[in-house]
């Protein structure tokens, strides 16, 4: 084994967004989440990188988003109340094709709510906050060093599709302390910016090039519809335009699909779970098997653009599918659409700020056992 | 030792059980071991209900929590009476007797030492954390003494490394003649 490092799930961001290069951010502090604001304060001057701290998080957002036509590699971190508040930049990132990072560690909500306690309350804000159709990625992690892992990729997809790429954490795995392998420098691959050939005649839109001002290309960045150019468009241009860029996400979604499986095989129950709670449904499969029953976890890392393939497939071999989730039914809507009735599938939630327990998790699926016997 | 083993610390917000619960954690990886570290407080800086939790095992660890404390120590009048009471028998249960005087009933082995006191006897109560770990790691055996000292001196500011490194042995101290104590009585009954 390595030697091993204990580190909080806030701090693996940090160092991972300096892991992937992320030279800009700008944030304001917020419980869950100010560990990774309060380490990239001491680690990006020291490194020349740049640091602010904005009076809110609608001036975090938009100045990162700045920044990124500035040409930076950049990141926000927050918690629901902030994440609120960001949801205007996160639609202007999402039509200007900006490359973004933005944490967000979901506390018990609404409003102020519960600062201190997680919840996983922000699944389907995060895929539909901001208005109008919009390209997004949503992704999870369920532990520390996953979170290193998916924070890296959070900045390589931003760059590669030039979207807004939103990672939700929670309190727990924002709080969390592990042991685990530090990647060394060019262990997880960083994936460089493309930059076109000729800024000359360079289209800021409807390419996968980016090219920030400055740099010789002439062109105009707008919250309107907007043309390759970036110049006003309406009528069966804004529709072109609007469907290459969700497209973009959607038509993708078997490469942005990650998901891991657990003792899936055999399985005639299948938890699907994502973020923390994949770690109590993985205790919760191997209670369930240990009391004869054929149980297996599909975890999802990807939560947007939704893996529909993955959850059909187990949809298509299980009798049920169980969804923990700390809300009162969010992603579950996505799984029944998924499943299409080809199983029965039952939420467990839990909303008391406290993280779902394995045999919470079991008990939910043995009932649906009982139902059927 | 217990493997995996469960430990849990719970008091008042201030009390550094956080910070017990990281070098636990860290000297337990020191020694090869996989932890995970977790916490629950509420929104107050200071006072407030605290509680710091420390999974150490050979193995993966899946769910994160505490689900049945092998080990806890309860710093709080409040913690002894939510947490103490609730633990899978023959467990080991340390009361912080500075701060928690109620009779707690429980099907744990109760070992009542004055770890707070104790911290205020070596001139800064703040080490009532260091002291509690050095009870906790003499009575349950859970890594070396030199394991936690080196957590302890690379997690605590530099000028107080030596009064935490003090405060760990005189924690094992109390614990060992706790341990006599109660040998002495149970052998004269």
């Amino acid at each position: 084994m390595r030697p091993q490092r204990l580190v909080q799930g806030n701090e693996a961001c940090a160092h991972a967004a300096l892991y992937a290069g992320c030279n800009f951010y700008a944030g304001y502090p917020i419980t869950p989440s100010s560990e990774v604001m309060e380490i990239l304060a001491q680690e990006m001057p020291r490194r020349g990188r740049v640091f602010i701290q904005m009076e809110d998080e609608i001036a975090s957002i938009s100045a990162i988003i700045g920044a990124a036509w500035g040409g930076a590699r950049v990141l926000t971190a927050t918690s629901g109340p902030g994440f609120s508040l960001m949801q205007e930049g996160l639609g202007y990132a999402a039509i200007t094709e900006t490359p973004c990072v933005i944490v967000n560690c979901q506390r018990w909500g609404p409003s102020t709510g519960q600062p201190t306690k997680g919840a996983q309350g922000d699944v389907l804000q995060a895929i539909w906050g901001t208005h109008g159709d919009h390209p997004v990625i949503v992704l999870t992690a369920s532990a520390v060093r996953d979170v290193f892992d998916m924070t890296v990729r959070a900045f390589n997809l931003a760059e590669e599709y030039r979207v807004p790429v939103v990672l939700l954490m929670d309190e727990m795995v924002a709080h969390m302390r592990e042991n685990i392998d530090w990647p060394e420098p060019g262990e997880i691959p960083v994936f460089e910016r493309r930059k076109p050939a000729d800024p000359a005649t360079f289209k800021p839109f409807g390419g996968d090039e980016f090219v920030p001002f400055g740099t010789g290309a002439r062109f105009h960045v707008t919250g309107l519809a907007h043309g390759p150019e970036g110049f006003a468009v309406a009528d069966e241009n804004a529709a072109r335009e609007l469907k290459r860029m969700v497209g973009k996400i959607r038509d993708n979604v078997l490469k942005l699909t990650m998901v891991d499986r657990y003792r899936l095989d055999d399985a005639t129950i299948a938890l699907v779970a994502y973020g923390i709670t994949s770690r109590p449904a993985q205790s919760a499969v191997d209670l369930l098997r240990d009391q004869g029953i054929k149980a297996g976890l599909l975890s999802l890392k990807t939560l947007w653009p939704f893996p529909d393939d993955a959850v059909r497939e187990v949809a298509r071999r299980v009798e049920t599918i169980v969804v923990p989730e700390l809300n009162l039914g969010q992603l579950v809507r996505e799984i029944e659409r998924s499943a299409a009735g080809m199983c029965g599938v039952i939420h467990v939630g839990r909303v008391d700020g406290h993280l779902l327990t394995p045999t919470q998790i079991a008990q939910g699926a043995l009932q649906q056992e009982a139902v059927r016997a | 030792m217990k493997d995996p083993i469960q430990v849990r610390f719970s008091g008042a917000g201030g009390q550094g059980l956080i910070t017990a619960g990281i070098i636990l954690a860290e000297a337990a990886m020191l020694e090869g071991r996989n932890v995970v570290q977790t916490q629950t407080y509420g929104p107050e800086a200071r006072l407030g209900s605290s509680r710091a939790e420390v999974i150490i095992s050979s193995g993966q660890i899946a769910y994160p929590e505490v689900t049945s404390p092998d080990v806890q120590v309860c710093m709080s009048p409040e913690a002894a009476r939510k947490y103490a009471p609730k633990t899978a028998p023959g467990s080991l249960v340390v009361l912080d007797s500075t701060c928690v005087r109620d009779e707690i009933t429980t099907t744990g082995r109760v070992a009542r030492l004055p770890i707070t006191q104790a911290a205020v006897d070596l001139g800064n109560k703040v080490v009532a954390n260091a002291v509690a770990l050095g009870v906790v790691n003499a009575l349950a055996g859970i890594v070396s003494h030199e394991s936690l000292v080196k957590a302890v001196v690379a997690r605590v500011p530099r000028k107080y490394a030596e009064l935490n490194e003090r405060a760990l042995t005189v924690g094992a101290e109390l614990a060992t003649s706790a341990a006599e104590s109660a040998g002495a009585q149970a052998a004269s009954s």
